[in-house]
């Protein structure tokens, strides 16, 4: 078999996009309103980012199903959520056949112009979940940050840290009958280093908060990323279970995400010692 | 067996008549409107649904089964209007059905009952509340006579009713919300957001409600074909330009510079989808689609090219 790196190099971005195993419509529309036009615009400015500008890194990417419901679960690396633009980036560059992963949008992007348009045609459904539910009875890639917003809002000297995870995508994993892979993303903090967060700006734009950083704009610099993969967690249950037992296979997930984040911190290290704020460790 | 439609002055209830009677059913309708060339086989009375004659028409005919398209979806119209005959017509219906020994009642409702909001799910399931109702007041009367058939289903054990949400219909007939929102030369859109539209084709709307009839459906279900397609794609199958506009200035212009007039709360309707599950019909009944969604459109823009 050709090394998929190679291939998905020398291919075409439209090439791709027609390998993604999705019920397209003659007109390039799949079921979900997800169009082959806008990805082939979505996935080149994904590539450049994934490629040349933040020059991210693979591992384990073997352990994401060719085909079949998966849930990727994984951390925010702090900064807006660049880590799962690169994650969605991964699961079309790296795989063979290419995936499109799903991930689920804050809702206040579905009240914007444009980003609610563009989401939908790109995939990324309003974070519900019975849209969550919905995609995996339909066998689709979804990408799940159970730290949610609170993730995203982490500051530059909490980058390696996890908040608080959500426990529904365990009780959704459970229901369907979905593996979890779970993920350790590093890197998105040194591209947006976040010193505060501002919620009034925010407000003002209509979003939770803008992230500030030392260059004020919430605008990310080059950096090296890193994004590990691991081994499938199937855990057995129907998703009625107490909490009790719910929670613990939540800690498991995060300590799986923990030791990922970890391992992806050291070959990040010996790849590239350098940061703006102290390091990259 | 004998059907009777309340509404059949309607185009798709018209259709629907004569391919009742070609397969044999008798057929009576009733509406305030008029059917210019009904033929023969069809008995036609031009009677109110909530009056006294049309009770008669009922007493006298005893249908086996009742077809309820009397419903008035216009948005246009004058909401009290409105609300009387949605309401007080299905009212009346189920009355006349029950004191005349109707054993089946199918209802034809509406897939916009979810109603479209930036926080609702597509795809929506039979189970689901009504959604954004506070911000789509207009919608109130066809959401109460949808939830006062279904009561039905409990009140009236002995009557076999069905409740179908069918999403939009389009093709040659022209009739019906989505296809007076494509007729005009350009169609407009809230700028920076293309919702999912679902429709299905003329005729497999009367294939699915002849469907409804002759399985004896019992229950909801949301009726619907192929996959939606986003406003902007649509558009474009039927041979129209797109006038993308910032939302409060679409919002002055509707009604006027030959666009269509829409209702406030509508304007949900072209920024976010509402989208059903149907497969709960198709495995009642085995209804499959004859007509994608783009020879659908296709049919509707031969009818109705563009000017």
């Amino acid at each position: 078999m050709s090394d998929p790196n190679s291939r998905s190099l020398n291919e075409s971005i439209e090439a791709r996009i027609d390998r993604l195993e999705l019920p397209f419509n003659a007109r390039g529309l799949d079921p979900y309103g997800v169009s082959k036009k806008h990805l082939a615009v979505f996935y080149k400015a994904l590539g450049f980012m994934y490629r040349r500008y933040l020059t991210v890194k693979a591992h384990g990417q073997e352990n994401i199903p060719a085909r079949g419901r998966a849930m990727l679960v994984g951390n925010h690396s702090g900064g807006v959520a660049l880590d799962g633009a690169m994650v969605v980036a991964a699961s079309f560059f790296e795989l063979e056949p290419p995936r499109l992963a799903q991930g689920m949008a804050e809702k206040f992007l579905n009240v914007m112009p444009f980003a609610s348009e563009w989401t939908a045609r790109c995939g990324q459904l309003t974070g519900l979940p019975e849209h969550a539910e919905r995609l995996l009875e339909d066998d689709r890639l979804l990408m799940v940050f159970p730290e949610g917003a609170k993730g995203t809002a982490k500051l530059f000297k909490e980058r390696y840290s996890l908040v608080d995870f959500g426990t529904g995508f365990v009780r959704l994993a459970l229901k369907t009958k979905t593996p979890i892979i779970p993920f350790g993303f590093v890197g998105g903090a040194d591209a947006i280093p976040t010193i505060a967060n501002s919620t009034a700006l925010g407000k003002l734009l209509g979003v939770p908060y803008i992230p500030i950083t030392p260059w004020l704009l919430t605008l990310p610099r080059p950096a090296r990323c890193e994004v590990h993969f691991g081994s499938p967690l199937i855990f057995a249950g129907t998703g009625a279970e107490d909490d009790e037992v719910i929670v613990r296979y939540v800690d498991e997930v995060k300590a799986r995400i923990a030791e990922l984040v970890e391992r992806g911190r050291e070959a990040r290290h010996k790849r590239a010692p350098m940061s703006m704020l102290g390091g990259s460790r | 067996m004998k059907i009777l439609i309340a509404g059949i002055a309607g185009g798709i209830a018209q259709k629907l008549a004569l391919e009742l009677v070609a397969r044999g059913h008798h057929v009576v309708g009733i509406d305030v409107r008029p059917w210019h060339g009904a033929p023969s086989t069809v008995e036609v009375h031009r009677v109110d649904l909530r009056k006294r004659a049309a009770e008669d028409v009922f007493r006298k005919a005893r249908p086996q089964a009742v077809v309820h398209m009397a419903t008035v979806a216009q948005l246009g119209a004058n909401i009290e209007d409105r609300a009387r005959i949605n309401l007080g017509g299905t009212q009346a219906l189920f009355e006349h059905c029950k004191n005349y020994g109707v054993e089946q009642c199918v209802i034809v409702g509406r897939h916009t009952y979810y109603g479209a909001g930036a926080d609702t799910a597509l795809y929506h399931r039979e189970t689901e509340p009504p959604q954004a109702l506070g911000e789509f007041p207009e919608l109130a009367d066809l959401v109460a006579a949808d939830l006062f058939a279904v009561a039905a289903l409990w009140q009236k054990p002995q009557l076999t009713t069905s409740v179908l949400r069918i999403c939009y219909s389009l093709g040659p007939l022209g009739q019906g919300t989505l296809a007076s929102f494509l007729r005009g030369r350009a169609v407009p859109m809230v700028m920076g957001f293309d919702p999912l539209f679902q429709y299905l084709h003329e005729d497999d709307v009367i294939q699915a409600l002849i469907l409804s009839i002759e399985k004896k459906l019992r229950g909801v279900f949301n009726v619907a074909g192929p996959q939606p397609v986003p406003l902007s794609a649509l558009a474009h199958e039927v041979g129209r330009h797109v006038l993308p506009m910032p939302e409060f200035m679409l919002r002055t212009m509707l009604g006027r510079f030959g666009l269509p007039k829409l209702a406030a709360g509508a304007l949900n309707h072209i920024k976010y989808p509402v989208v059903v599950d149907a497969s709960a019909f198709r495995a009642a009944t085995g209804f499959v689609h004859k007509h994608d969604e783009l020879s659908t459109a296709r049919a509707f823009k031969q009818a109705f090219p563009p000017k």
